[in-house]
């Protein structure tokens, strides 16, 4: 019997979106047609996506990659000799030595693209497990000193000290405490929530399992938005899995899907959502740390933030905390999106420039026009211009700039945008979303859209500027959440950064 | 599917003993009959222990929920801002144009319902759309053209 080639061909949303379930189906045909034996891997992906579908084949020299690949190509990429490496047009060599990815520190992303994500086998052949294992020779004091050590901080766009959180729940009194994973990545241009729980779902599970021994809680949920089908669909198969190798020995996990809620990504609100409510804010104090689901004790934590805890038990919290700038310790996985050359997904010590990540890892836009405004954080995050290209990222950089870091979302416009559009956009999007509970947020997003409409008319624009301006200040203070409290952010960052398109001719 | 209401009595059956058991519950009759009616609403709110209210409270807060159903394929264009600055909004227009109707709207043939929708996770890969359940990235007039008629089929 001739030898079995693998061939990876990738599952995540973004490669299935570009067509390659198609190219895994000509893959086996023209194998099947050829006479080869192959073995198809639905891998998540590395992250290229530009490269995306980013075919890998496993040769007796390590892995090739090949991409963008189209059904089209798939007869010549045989032809060419793929299963042995051979040369063709859309060759990259091995994948991991592509500059994108050499340059690149991954934690979280270690095993992301690389591994069959629901192949628990893969998984501990790759390092999956150790970090519980090492959390159980720890125990639960020492755990949570290994966490706060490490500077981690909430990968969901607050930045709080995870370690903090989890002693805060841990010294809580009660014997029943829950460990909520907050899968409501609602921020456009991120994607790294679902990139992880596409392409390494056991990462997020044993993290969450860690967290609930480390804070005495034994059952967990997910909380995933229903917008991220292929996710949740390998999240399902990953919870089998797991649960047969004995993953939930200590602590159940349950997946819930969301419907359709940008504020439901927001804490309190996505914990009333999960005890089956509207999703509405509620007001802090008391913490959900203190009073959480069902009135109990939760750790809320962001996919990121529990799927790095396990990598950071097996390296160690000393060399994650000695990554870093700042008080911004280890890496972010940050995202490019938008009009950008390449996307996708890059994982870094935080530090690097704004300017690095959009020229020089991005390559500048994908319409080849000049780079006209960057909005970091999602849509409750600043535009910030190509003067502010010198700001790294990192926590406390962006926000004395008046931006955030937010989930590390890089969201990039050529110079054909308006920005009074964008900044009536965010106040459109906010009364869309807002859950309605507080004043500032429920009228103010409307009034502001008012306010926007008449700007953008050439109504007297100077008193509705002052107006939008005073407005923006009501939000900020008097918002329950950060949906109305940062949606100055966008608004009031392109009216200054980009005065000229709000006064129009 | 039309209402059924033995059927629904199943269906909540299955998520009834889930801590907070109202949104699966709700999700579940969404994607069986397509849409959460008024009869539904009662018999959720009987089912769960919880006053119409609450029940109506919840349904109309989430945009996933539909009070009546919708076309036979839900065509979803992404209008946040990754996707704006790949040429959503145009692209929005144009879908708008050639269906004849406006976000949340049906065809008159019954096909197609057309939503907005906030974010599929693809904006590395703008604009994105999705069509039944078809991911289309790089998303333009004729790729959303032809997934609606495979649909079709």
């Amino acid at each position: 019997m001739p030898s079995m080639t693998r061939i990876y061909v990738p599952a995540d949303s973004a490669a299935l979106a570009l067509g390659a379930d198609d190219v895994a189906i000509a893959v086996a045909a023209e194998a099947k047609r050829l006479g080869v034996a192959v073995e198809i891997v639905r891998n998540g992906s590395r992250g290229m996506h530009w490269l995306e579908p980013l075919v890998e084949v496993q040769t007796a020299s390590g892995r090739i990659g090949y991409g963008p690949v189209t059904v089209s190509d798939v007869a010549g990429l045989f032809a060419a000799g793929w299963l042995e490496g051979g040369v063709h047009a859309l060759g990259i060599g091995d994948p991991a030595q592509h500059p994108f990815l050499a340059r690149q520190t991954r934690w979280t992303f270690s095993r992301c693209g690389i591994i069959d994500p629901v192949s628990w086998q893969d998984y501990t052949a790759h390092g999956g497990g150790q970090g519980l294992a090492r959390a159980r020779a720890l125990g639960a004091k020492a755990t949570l000193e290994a966490i706060t050590a490490s500077g981690l901080r909430g990968r969901g766009g607050a930045g709080f000290p995870a370690g903090i959180k989890w002693r805060t729940v841990h010294d809580a009194p009660g014997d029943v405490k829950y460990v909520v994973c907050n899968a409501d990545e609602g921020d456009s241009g991120t994607f790294a929530d679902r990139m992880v729980m596409e392409g390494d779902p056991f990462a997020l599970l044993e993290g969450m399992v860690i967290c609930a021994l480390a804070v005495g809680a034994r059952k967990g949920f997910i909380y995933i938005r229903s917008e991220y089908p292929r996710a949740i669909a390998v999240l399902e198969h990953a919870l089998v899995v797991a649960r047969a190798n004995g993953l939930f020995e200590d602590c159940a996990i349950e997946l819930r899907i969301g419907a359709g809620s940008y504020v439901c990504g927001e804490e309190t609100a996505l914990l009333e959502s999960l005890e089956g409510k509207r999703g509405q804010v509620r007001a802090k104090p008391p913490l959900p740390a203190h009073h959480g689901l069902f009135g109990k004790p939760t750790v809320v934590n962001n996919v990121l933030t529990l799927a790095t805890v396990p990598e950071i038990l097996v390296r160690g919290a000393e060399a994650y905390a000695a990554l870093g700038t700042g008080r911004s310790r280890g890496t972010l996985p940050f995202q490019l999106a938008g009009n950008i050359k390449h996307g996708g997904l890059f994982e870094a010590p935080f530090g690097l420039t704004l300017g690095e990540i959009v020229d020089d890892i991005g390559g500048g836009t994908a319409t080849g026009r000049p780079v006209r405004a960057v909005q970091v954080g999602g849509p409750l995050g600043a535009y910030f211009p190509r003067a502010f290209f010198d700001t790294p990222l990192d926590y406390e950089a962006f926000a004395a700039r008046d931006g955030l870091v937010g989930h590390g979302g890089v969201v990039v416009f050529d110079e054909s945008v308006d920005m009074a559009r964008q900044a009536r956009f965010a106040m459109e999007f906010c009364a869309a979303e807002s859950c309605g509970k507080c004043t500032p947020c429920r009228v103010g997003s409307v009034r502001g859209m008012e306010v926007i409409d008449k700007i953008l008319a050439g109504r007297d624009v100077d008193a509705n500027l002052a107006l939008l301006d005073d407005l923006c200040s009501t939000l900020r203070l008097g918002s329950l959440c950060a949906l109305g409290g940062f949606v100055p952010y966008p608004v009031l960052s392109a009216v200054r950064h980009f005065p000229q398109d709000f006064r129009r001719p | 599917m039309a209402w059924d209401k033995e059927r629904a009595a199943g269906i909540i059956e299955t998520y009834q003993h889930l801590d907070g058991p109202a949104l699966p519950v709700l999700r579940a009759l969404q994607l069986e009959f397509g849409h959460v009616p008024d009869e539904a609403v009662a018999q959720v709110a009987e089912a769960l222990n919880l006053s119409r209210a609450e029940v109506h409270g919840v349904v109309t807060f989430y945009h996933d929920f539909r009070r009546t159903p919708g076309g036979r394929t839900d065509l979803k264009i992404c209008r946040a801002e990754a996707c704006q600055a790949m040429g959503a909004d145009a692209l929005a227009d144009e879908a708008r144009r050639r269906l004849g109707i406006d976000w949340h709207g049906t065809t008159k043939d019954g096909e197609v319902t057309l939503e907005p929708m906030f974010c599929l996770g693809l904006c590395s890969v703008a604009p994105a759309a999705q069509v039944g359940d078809r991911l289309i990235a790089r998303a333009d007039w004729p790729k959303l053209e032809e997934a609606l008629l495979k649909c079709r089929r």
